[in-house]
């Protein structure tokens, strides 16, 4: 069984071999490169721009991150830009926020989401509505990001989806990449905001190796954030995704285009500010939508999405 | 010299000889222990006379409650000084203190902190005989066949898991002691709430190994139902509420159970196991200082194993470790040799009469080491030497001091080493080997249990997922599942 043989890799690599790779155009001097280096470069390219900017979480420093997404940037950088904290979510999170309202421009990691239940205090009361409480005196300019949404076997407790609690607050805007483009552009992007930035990377796809072009390699490679990309042209169905489960909607279309169904793949990119033009424009041509998520349905992003098409005015000329 | 009471300002236990640390203080320290002493001497009869003219009145009260004669609120009396404009003392409400003239900080004692309490040494040697529990050789030889069969257990689950059985495990290697120690000590009603590295709590109380396995393989003889990560145990018949994964959570929740277990006013008491990681999160501290304004029957257990995943404790506070906070929230602390499994039981045994009797918290600080990674997704090698790691596991492993106590004693030699061992790994492998074979559990138990009564939308989705299971059969492995 393929589960199997991929548990004969160290424990931590395990869940990301299950996955299967994906393969898209090939430009000249493209690379392979994962979801993990990919945020890896960003971090690294981020932190030699602008020497205000540190990364702070538990295991960071010198354990390269729980996920190793850090890797070799405590050697790089040191203890002044690379910090350890002690185990305190709501502790680290208040930091991060001091920081970035006295100047300046933190990474807050939390080793998954889930686990910033225990900080959501400082990320919305403290973070997302700061800027507008202070009359626009105060900014704070924090990206807080780690893995979100389900891994393989963890239950509960390490498999909630937090796009739609994050996506509901004004003041925050929240990030979900897909591609290794995504996570690099789209981080550069969040650190280079002034706006506090939840950023929600995927543990399953940490792994995953996808075609970055030339540009997508440049130090200066930015992704605009509250904009959709569309992964995949289609006129039958519309489907929307963002992060992993992107993945699992072109492996549908691919399944559906056999039968004559062309499969329009939609990657969010960005939960909020939603880009629920791309989708409008993707289902007038299309006249079917999909919503797909990692998350609950009640009160969720598909649900939000939906709501959105059918208040907008192009509802009524879809009959 | 004076008894102190334990004051806060040397960190002395209660009972000792007060020795000032500060210079040119000690006059004034002791007049403080003195004056807490004789105000506390004032509080407590008055608080019995009310007490029992109360239990007097109370008819309700159960005979054997009636006998434990404890005031619910004892230390608020003590706490609230009457107001006296003419005194030269400092009237603050927040503080019972001197007044002093001159500038002076305190400074953390972390050169010579809180000291180790230990019974034995290195070799198993007893260092004070008074101290020697003097326990039955049949209680003996239990504590150290239940930690090494955890220590067996931990070996086979550890390579299923990187055999791909299963999908994760954290082993207690070097811990053994700070669990048989401390779960001997307790009775088997008491409550125990865990972080994740105490599993030999509820083997010493005699969860067995079929449900260890069970609950790791997530099969149909899981109490869990399959719901939770490996290592996540929990038996409501062993009063041992199950693993959690979010750090320390249990913690100010081990607090209201005591608080709800003082309203009960049996002899039972709370125990909360917590690394000395997890004493960095808030509700650690909202959990010491509630367990103390609250006046629970609550033990505090932290194991202090030096690694935090990969953050050393240098990294994680600069205080003297966690026993040293427990003066500031106003706890009874002490901090024990955790690989001494007869000291863990000795500080565990006594906190316990004191926490039942008096209904105060107590903070047990064991130190011991992580002999093992942090999980199968941790490699320590990263991040701490093969020396260090082989210094603790071959010169100071509570099992082995124990094994010294025993074959000193004549309680135990190589034969029955050899026979335990072959008998231990053959006890685990059967176990193992049935929960391998074992089905699943059924399906219908993804939708059970979301709440206490099934509401119309799970039941639509359950009959939903059986419908598409039915119809796509062939895709669907239901014979690995129990019917």
């Amino acid at each position: 069984m393929a589960s199997l043989r991929s548990f004969l890799r160290s424990g931590k690599n395990a869940v990301s071999a299950v996955l299967r790779r994906e393969f898209h155009g090939t430009p000249p001097a493209a690379v392979q490169v994962t979801v993990r280096d990919a945020l890896n470069q960003a971090l690294d390219e981020e932190l030699e721009r602008d020497e205000r900017v540190f990364l702070l979480g538990e295991e960071v420093a010198q354990y390269d991150g729980a996920y190793k997404v850090s890797r070799g940037l405590w050697k790089k950088y040191g203890d002044k830009r690379i910090i350890d904290t002690p185990i305190t979510e709501m502790g680290f999170a208040g930091i991060a926020v001091g920081a970035a309202m006295a100047g300046l421009r933190p990474i807050c990691e939390f080793m998954t989401f889930n686990f910033s239940m225990q900080a959501i205090d400082q990320v919305i009361n403290s973070a997302a509505k700061t800027y507008y409480m202070s009359a626009g005196l105060q900014p704070v300019p924090i990206v807080f990001r780690g893995p979100n949404g389900a891994s393989a076997g963890v239950a509960a407790q390490h498999s909630q989806c937090f796009a739609a609690w994050y996506g509901h607050c004004p003041g925050l805007k929240v990030v979900s990449p897909w591609s290794a483009e995504d996570a690099k552009g789209l981080l550069k992007s969040a650190i280079r905001d002034d706006n506090p930035v939840v950023f929600l990377e995927n543990e399953l796809m940490y792994g995953v190796p996808f075609e970055m072009s030339e540009e997508a390699q440049s130090k200066d490679f930015l992704l605009p954030i509250g904009k959709a990309k569309i992964e995949r042209q289609g006129n039958h169905v519309t489907l929307v995704s963002h992060s992993r489960m992107v993945s699992l909607c072109l492996d549908a279309a691919a399944v559906l285009a056999k039968e004559g169904i062309e499969c329009e793949v939609i990657n969010m990119r960005t939960i909020r500010p939603l880009d629920a033009e791309a989708i409008e424009t993707s289902v007038m041509k299309t006249n079917h939508l999909i919503t797909v998520e990692g998350g609950w349905p009640q009160f969720g992003v598909g649900a939000e999405i939906l709501a959105r098409i059918m208040e907008g005015k192009d509802f009524f000329i879809c009959f | 010299m004076n008894v102190c009471v334990g004051c806060v300002v040397c960190y002395c236990p209660a009972g000792a000889q007060c020795v000032a640390v500060i210079r040119g203080k000690n006059k004034q320290t002791q007049r403080h222990s003195l004056d807490v002493k004789m105000a506390a001497a004032r509080g407590l009869t008055k608080l019995y006379r009310i007490g029992l003219h109360a239990i007097r009145q109370n008819t309700t009260l159960k005979a054997t409650t009636f006998l434990q004669q404890r005031a619910f609120r004892l230390n608020g009396a003590l706490r609230q000084q009457p107001f006296d404009s003419s005194a030269e003392k400092p009237q603050f409400p927040g503080a019972s203190a001197e007044f002093i003239d001159h500038l002076e900080f305190i400074q953390p004692n972390v050169i010579s902190g809180i000291p180790v309490y230990r019974v034995m040494d290195r070799q198993g040697q007893i260092i004070n005989p008074s101290e020697d529990p003097k326990l039955p050789k049949e209680m003996v030889l239990n504590f150290y066949q239940k930690m090494t069969l955890l220590n067996t257990m931990d070996r086979i689950l550890y390579e299923s898991q990187r055999q791909g059985r299963i999908s994760f495990y954290m082993t207690n290697y070097g811990e053994e002691g700070t669990h048989i120690g401390s779960a001997a000590a307790l009775e088997p009603t008491d409550l125990v709430f865990g972080q994740y590295r105490e599993a030999g709590v509820l083997m010493y109380r005699g969860f067995p190994l079929d449900l260890f396995m069970a609950q790791c393989y997530a099969n149909a003889d899981d109490l869990g139902k399959g719901r939770q990560m490996p290592v996540h145990y929990g038996s409501k018949d062993l009063n041992f509420v199950t693993i959690s994964s979010p750090l320390a959570t249990q913690i100010p929740q081990a607090a209201g159970a005591a608080y709800a277990v003082k309203r009960e006013n049996l002899n039972r008491v709370v125990i909360c196991y917590f690394g000395e990681g997890a004493a960095s999160e808030g509700d650690a501290h909202a959990g010491f200082n509630f367990s103390a304004t609250l006046e629970c029957p609550l033990i505090f257990f932290c194991r202090n194993n030096g690694y935090a995943i990969s953050t050393p404790t240098n990294e994680q506070y600069r205080g003297d470790g966690i026993a040293a906070r427990g003066p500031g929230y106003g706890l009874m602390s002490i901090r024990v040799d955790g690989n001494d499994v007869f000291a863990v039981y000795n500080a565990t045994k006594e906190a316990r009469r004191r926490a039942v009797a008096e209904n105060q918290p107590f903070l047990i600080e064991a130190m011991t080491y992580r002999i093992g990674h942090h999980s199968t997704s941790d490699d320590s090698s990263a991040y701490r030497s093969v020396d260090e790691v082989n210094y603790w596991d071959k010169q100071d492993h509570p099992i082995s001091r124990l094994r010294h106590y025993m074959t000193a004693r004549g309680w135990w030699g190589e034969d029955e080493e050899r026979a335990w061992r072959k008998q231990s790994r053959k006890l685990v492998m059967e176990a193992f080997e049935k929960a391998e074979k074992r089905l699943k559990p059924n399906p219908e138990l993804l939708f059970t249990d979301v709440y206490d009564e099934m509401i119309p939308p799970i039941a639509k989705q359950r009959d939903a997922m059986w419908r598409h299971v039915q119809q796509y059969k062939e895709h669907y492995p239901l014979d690995l599942y129990e019917k």
